[in-house]
């Protein structure tokens, strides 16, 4: 079994993201270690790219600021190796396809096989173009993340059947960010997934409160939050650690 | 040249979001649909003919022919189009077909500001909403344009991200289709992005070599040696060639923008100094760093200051059917003020592009012989601004 199916055995899995070096990769080491000690069961980790465009304003501005610092694919490589001797949960990367295919694909996923990362995750790689990189993925046993849309409709079960690691539902139309209000009717769309697989899944975009996180781990595997760590991050900068903690703690008592 | 999933070769394919995946595949099967309607063809004949003014002139620019001494030259003039442009071609196209699909609303990209008035235009035209996301930079070097735009009816949102030119503004148009999808058609204005939009707007581009090649053989009796358009994205480009892909004694040579030159980072020369990767949407050649890091790219032309190029194009470089050649700032207001000094057309810069390697290029033929230039727009809108590179403050 993926040590990502596992991550969701202990209840509803609360899935904290980063972007790496924002503010610096220093700092990227100590919020992950403090999200994983907090309760994370997943951590994503976002390796910057200059135009991301599935994102809102906000991980737009952590991407910038973390490339700005000189976070490369290279040092994310580095933190990752350093980061596997404490941290046990995990990690999945979530970033771009240029910055897979620019490193080499071979090259990247063989040394996310060497620092131990679990999946990844690619916004702007739909079911039709996950052979550009599953044939690697599945050599090298990194599980490659699908995503299912409010939009999906018609293409959910084709999705979930070949889907791996866990699914990444999307829980509204645009880009992330933190919402007030969620309207899809995500039971359904969950009801649909489960018919058709027994991998796990998770809502993520806009999820930013205790309240909004119980909610879609109860009609899901889990909850996804972006947004609002990278806000905290952006907020407290080298002291964001224990802020995160502290966040990603209130959010696993919720959905516990 | 296509097959499923809008590959050219290795180019091409559909890399976004899922959340878009099944706007794309609505908006194919309706084209698939519409490309052999019979009505749909005679409107958007209509419009090309009543309200766009086609066919543009293939006009024999004797002068410049005469003073240059060697390949007889003759010149597209897409300029002549309603809105000034080739753009209007693509634009009137896809707010037909996305009419026919119960769309309400349009919006774009626009880089020098063509694209966004003439998908203003064709919006008004059709009584649809229209949105349009300019870079803050180009709305700046295109101040003309955005108020045309908004004259036309249509809101101009200033893109402020990245670079805050053309790149960010289809980056900013796609991240606002992923919000809204019902009722809104994403009107790409170029040969690029995901698959149905490299086809669909070549399709509605290919206009301009249809009528290149009837021109020609009215005029001459025969097919031109060679054919030169400027390249950002490439749609007047793969326009200006596509009938003449299978003719392989034409030649087809695009003209990227080299901005300060192609031994400098402020360059948009994707073909000279870029290398094979996947963004917005596509798998192409774009300039970007080791890690994939799309570069911050420069030319004088706000229209062909892009990253990367149509997957088309990547493809005809690949199998050595087109040449593509970098022509830098200098050369190209050199070129604007030759055309007009010559010929009486002030072309767009980014056509200056091809006028200048066309420049080059004349000379070393024999008289013989036969170019066309395609002028894919008037250079009204870049007074200003080379003026200003001549080191003279005008206002507009």
């Amino acid at each position: 079994m993926s040590s990502i199916k596992k991550a969701f055995e202990n209840g509803k899995a609360f899935i904290a993201f980063v972007t790496c070096g924002d503010p610096d990769l220093e700092t990227t080491k100590k919020i992950v270690k403090a999200a994983a000690e907090n309760g994370a069961d997943i951590i994503e980790l976002g390796i910057p790219f200059s135009d991301p465009t599935a994102e809102g304003p906000v991980i737009q501005g952590a991407n910038l600021r973390a490339l700005s610092a000189g976070t490369t694919t290279d040092k994310v490589f580095d933190l990752v190796n350093e980061l596997k001797e404490d941290v046990k949960i995990p990690l999945v990367f979530m970033t771009y396809a240029n910055v897979v295919f620019s490193y080499g694909t071979e090259r990247f996923i063989r040394k996310c096989k060497e620092t131990d990362i679990a999946g990844i995750i690619i916004p702007d790689l739909p079911f039709e173009e996950k052979e550009e990189f599953l044939p690697v993925c599945h050599e090298y046993e990194i599980d490659l993340v699908s995503l299912i849309a409010p939009t999906s409709e018609n293409r959910i079960a084709m999705i979930a059947k070949e889907a791996e690691g866990f699914i990444y539902i999307v829980s509204s139309l645009g880009v992330t960010g933190v919402r007030s209000e969620i309207n899809t009717d995500l039971n359904s769309i969950v009801k649909m997934v489960r018919e058709n697989t027994d991998v796990p899944c998770a809502i993520g975009f806009g999820i930013s409160t205790p309240e909004q996180a119980k909610k879609m781990a109860d009609i899901s595997d889990g909850a996804i939050v972006g947004s609002a760590i990278v806000k905290l991050i952006a907020q407290y900068g080298k002291d964001a650690p224990s802020h995160v903690g502290e966040y990603v703690k209130s959010m696993k008592d919720a959905i516990r | 040249m296509t097959n499923k999933q809008g590959r050219f070769g290795i180019h091409g394919g559909q890399y976004i979001p899922e959340t878009l995946m099944n706007a794309v595949i609505e908006l194919e099967e309706a084209y698939e649909h519409y490309k052999n309607d019979e009505e749909f063809n005679r409107e958007l004949s209509t419009l090309f003919n009543e309200y766009a003014g086609r066919p543009s002139r293939l006009y024999y620019a004797k002068k410049m022919t005469e003073d240059l001494g060697g390949a007889k030259i003759y010149l597209k003039r897409e300029d002549l189009n309603h809105t000034g442009a080739h753009k209007i071609n693509n634009v009137l196209g896809q707010a037909l077909l996305a009419k026919k699909m119960g769309k309400t609303r349009l919006i774009a990209e626009t880089g020098a500001g063509q694209h966004g008035v003439a998908t203003a235009t064709a919006a008004a035209l059709m009584g649809m909403e229209c949105v349009v996301f300019m870079g803050e930079e180009d709305t700046k070097r295109q101040a003309l344009n955005v108020y045309r735009m908004r004259l036309l009816g249509a809101e101009v949102i200033p893109v402020t991200t990245g670079t805050a030119t053309l790149k960010d503004a289809v980056s900013e148009a796609m991240r606002e289709w992923t919000s809204r999808i019902a009722d809104t058609h994403y009107c790409l204005g170029s040969v690029m992005g995901p698959h149905p939009f490299p086809t669909i707007v070549r399709d509605f581009q290919a206009v301009i070599s249809k009528e290149i090649k009837e021109q020609m053989l009215e005029k001459e009796g025969r097919l031109p040696d060679a054919v030169v358009a400027c390249v950002g994205g490439g749609s007047n480009a793969i326009g200006s060639f596509y009938h003449f892909i299978e003719d392989k004694d034409v030649r087809l040579i695009g003209c990227e923008a080299a901005g300060r030159g192609i031994d400098t980072f402020e360059t948009a020369a994707t073909i000279a100094t870029g290398k094979l990767g996947i963004f917005h949407g596509m798998k192409s050649y774009f300039c970007q760093d080791e890690y994939g890091q799309i570069a911050p790219v420069y030319s004088i032309s706000a229209g062909l200051d892009y990253p990367g190029v149509g997957p088309e194009h990547a493809h005809l470089h690949d199998i050595g059917r087109a040449e593509y050649v970098p022509v830098t700032d200098e050369e190209a207001v050199n070129a604007f003020e030759y055309l007009a000094k010559t010929e009486g057309i002030i072309p767009a810069i980014e056509s200056s592009h091809a006028v200048a390697h066309a420049m080059k290029l004349a000379p070393q033929l024999d008289k013989d012989k036969i170019m066309v230039i395609t002028i894919s727009g008037r250079g009204d809108k870049d007074c200003a601004a080379i003026a200003r590179y001549r080191g003279e403050d005008i206002h507009e």
